[in-house]
């Protein structure tokens, strides 16, 4: 799978537009009592169909700019974004990635993994997030929300590609040793 | 399986995970200031984009609602104006009365309106982002309501911007006061994570008679928030642990989930 810039832009201007829609607009929080992060689904696809330096940095603006909208203390999105992103990036040839159901699994345990992290990392560093049963039912609409909007994310990606980048030119079936001479020398 | 470059990514990131996590707060609040800036210009869009249907509807509006409305806002205008007067005179009767017991004068709330242009992403924590910062003379821990009620603290202070962190989350604690003839104490705490329209009244003396619908009101302890800001109505109480001393919930008269504009309370 051949890599380029547009493909490299497009997942950091997502992840922007993601972290600002999630502090933006707060109806999924007013209906369901939770914000879905898009971010894991993010690093789903950038794991899957980018570089390994897309993948890190990925990590790093993602986070810092999740953390900078919110009370996390700064960076602490970084690592669990990095862990996410890299265990999928080392397992990627033996992902069947353009199956929905595959993307779907993997955007649900991305969803899953990476808010847990966070809070862990939060209660080793002494912090006390707003914990409770509550939090299982938010964990429940972050994972839904983020095994729905992987393969959309997919989609929206090889869409926004093939309309805004340069299409792969289909390999001519004319070979100089095989050409027919016609008429007299 | 590892590569070099694999290997080099997870350690560069890590490093610069493990730098920013050991700058000392003061910097990383500024360095968080700093990148969330990067988004003003899309709070901007979006604030512009709401306007938007509004001043077109102001425009298309047609004269006798506009009549009506001034006509109402008139109305409303001259009843205040009596209130206003009432309250000038109680004012003075109240100072007058200061001073003969020697108490201290007490000074006017100066308000600040702010509008709210973001809200924490992650589902732990409740805080928002105001549109008031320094340049307005924003300082950290200025307390902030509505004309419903209180709703939290400024936490961090930035140029243009400020985090406030709402009541509910566990970084705000207010000391409280019910209004009943005791006037039993306690402190406002986190709740659960879901609802936002309630919070937890906890370390209230085991004997004290809690009823529901009592009011809920700033005690002026802490020397955060000034004394009888409303903030909720009890909703129920329990003993906690052998009845040493008993918790409530309490109904927040502030709707923290669709705050849009907030006032900033100056000292």
């Amino acid at each position: 799978m051949k890599m380029n810039v547009l493909q490299t832009i497009l997942i950091f201007v997502a992840a922007f537009l993601a972290v600002f829609g999630e502090a933006t607009f707060p109806l999924l929080r007013h209906w369901l009592g939770a914000q879905v992060n898009l971010l894991p689904a993010i690093m789903v696809y950038a794991a899957l169909n980018a570089n390994i330096s897309v993948v890190a940095l990925l990590a790093v603006f993602g986070g810092l700019w999740f953390d900078s909208l919110s009370a996390n203390p700064l960076g602490v999105t970084i690592l669990p974004l990095l862990i996410v992103g890299f265990l999928i990036y080392l397992r990627r040839e033996l992902i069947l990635r353009e199956l929905p159901f595959a993307q779907i699994i993997l955007g649900a345990v991305a969803s899953a993994v990476v808010p847990v992290l966070t809070i862990l990392i939060l209660l080793t560093g002494g912090k006390q997030p707003l914990l409770g049963w509550g939090s299982l039912w938010q964990s429940f609409v972050m994972i839904v929300g983020g095994a729905i909007a992987t393969p959309i994310l997919f989609a929206l990606f090889e869409w926004c590609q093939h309309a805004l980048g340069y299409q792969p030119r289909a390999e001519t079936s004319f070979r100089p040793d095989r050409e027919i001479r016609r008429g007299k020398k | 399986m590892f590569k070099q470059k694999h290997y080099l990514a997870l350690g560069a990131v890590t490093l610069a995970a493990l730098l920013i996590f050991s700058l000392p707060p003061r910097a990383t609040s500024r360095l968080k200031l700093a990148i969330s800036s990067l988004f003003l210009p899309l709070f901007g869009l979006v604030h512009t984009a709401q306007q938007l249907p509004a001043d077109l509807a102001d425009s298309v509006l047609p004269r006798r609602e506009l009549l009506k409305e001034i006509y109402n806002l008139r109305r409303e205008n001259e009843q205040l104006h009596v209130q206003e007067l009432q309250a000038v005179a109680t004012g003075r009767e109240n100072d007058q009365l200061r001073s003969l017991l020697a108490w201290q004068k007490q000074t006017p709330w100066k308000l600040k309106l702010a509008n709210v242009i973001a809200r924490d992403p992650a589902n732990w924590w409740r805080t928002i982002q105001i549109d008031l910062g320094s340049r307005d003379g924003l300082k950290e821990n200025l307390p902030v309501l509505t004309s419903d009620g209180l709703v939290g603290r400024v936490s961090s202070v930035g140029f243009t911007r400020s985090q406030v962190i709402l009541l509910g989350d566990p970084n705000c604690k207010a000391s409280a006061l019910v209004e009943n003839p005791a006037h039993d104490m306690g402190v406002i705490s986190a709740s659960g994570p879901l609802d936002t329209s309630l919070a937890e009244l906890s370390y209230l003396s085991g004997s004290a008679n809690l009823k529901s619908g009592q009011s809920v009101v700033t005690s002026g302890l802490g020397g955060i928030f000034p004394k009888g800001i409303p903030i909720g109505q009890i909703v129920d109480a329990r003993p906690v642990e052998f009845g040493l001393y008993s918790e409530a919930r309490v109904k927040l008269s502030a709707n923290l989930g669709a705050l849009e504009q907030v006032w900033v309370l100056f000292p």
